[in-house]
């Protein structure tokens, strides 16, 4: 069979190994330089519309023009529990804690994101 | 619209294949093409992929577009994506569907038929290399209207995604173009 007619050349699989260990070295990094946050902070639509401490457990329900998203928080940890939002993306994140992590929610334009 | 169409067409109905310059057997399967891609994504719909990072998806109709700028050339890829994005949009979407669509498909296109004219990778490599920028494209549109650069930590998750996704899609795109006749 010629070379042009395979399914997978090399080249292929090397660029597939290339991009793969890139990724797996960047998410070793991130994952290894994680610390635990301080702070919870909310925005839509680029702005920030609630702050919380992550002390505290609290749940609260934000309310948008495009619907509503309930955030909890307990032990630290930050979940989106419930949403209106058609896809449901933000209610099926897992649970973050770490500073720089997030929830997005992008039908409401909602940024759930953990700072120092 | 309709009107004009007919008139144009009795006006060259001796040439029919002139007017437009396109044959009746491209429109038909450009036609073809974007039934088949919208019929994936909507399969694609039913079955939701989601492990840590939601959102991740085959990209099934992805498959079509490949099959289609190796087997029809470029134009027609375009208007096939295009009308795919806009009726899909449009009967089961809203504004910013199509807005994070269109983004990632252009992006996934233009970079696919670079990559294609290098002529250094399979339909493999060329579906890998699609599927990352197809990720980037729609994580900009995000960037952008959430207004907030921490978001970008999700490419690194989307280019796995992208590499284990388009891989997968691009042997099946290369089984298809080898296999069919058009």
């Amino acid at each position: 069979m010629a070379d042009k007619d395979k399914l997978v050349k090399i080249s292929d699989i090397i660029l597939f190994v290339v991009i793969l260990a890139i990724g797996i070295i960047g998410l070793i990094y991130i994952i290894s330089n994680k610390e635990k946050g301080a702070q919870l902070r909310i925005s839509v639509d680029g702005e920030v519309v609630e702050e919380f401490y992550l002390s505290e457990d609290i749940e609260h329900k934000i309310t948008t023009k495009q619907g509503i998203n309930l955030v909890v928080v307990k032990n630290g940890v930050v979940d989106v529990v419930d949403a209106d939002c058609p896809d449901k993306i933000c209610v099926h994140h897992v649970p973050i804690d770490s500073v720089g992590e997030t929830i997005i929610c992008l039908p409401h334009k909602l940024v759930v994101e953990i700072v120092e | 619209m309709n009107t004009d169409m007919k008139t144009e067409d009795t006006k060259n109905s001796i040439s029919p294949k002139k007017y437009s310059g396109k044959s009746n057997k491209e429109i038909a399967l450009t036609g073809v093409f974007i039934a088949l891609a919208m019929i994936l994504s909507y399969l694609e719909s039913l079955v939701p992929i989601s492990f840590a990072v939601p959102g991740i998806k085959l990209g099934l109709a992805n498959l079509v577009t490949i099959v289609a700028l190796y087997k029809l050339g470029l134009k027609d890829t375009i208007i096939i994506s295009v009308g795919r994005i806009l009726l899909s949009g449009v009967l089961f979407g809203n504004m910013m569907v199509i807005i994070y669509s269109l983004a990632g498909a252009f992006l996934s296109i233009l970079v696919m038929v670079l990559v294609k004219r290098t002529k250094i990778f399979s339909a493999t490599g060329v579906s890998i290399c699609g599927a990352i920028a197809h990720n980037f494209g729609q994580i900009i549109v995000a960037v952008i209207t959430l207004e907030n650069m921490n978001i970008m930590y999700y490419m690194i998750v989307l280019a796995i995604a992208g590499a284990i996704t388009g891989a997968v899609i691009g042997i099946l795109a290369g089984m298809i173009i080898r296999n069919i006749r058009m």
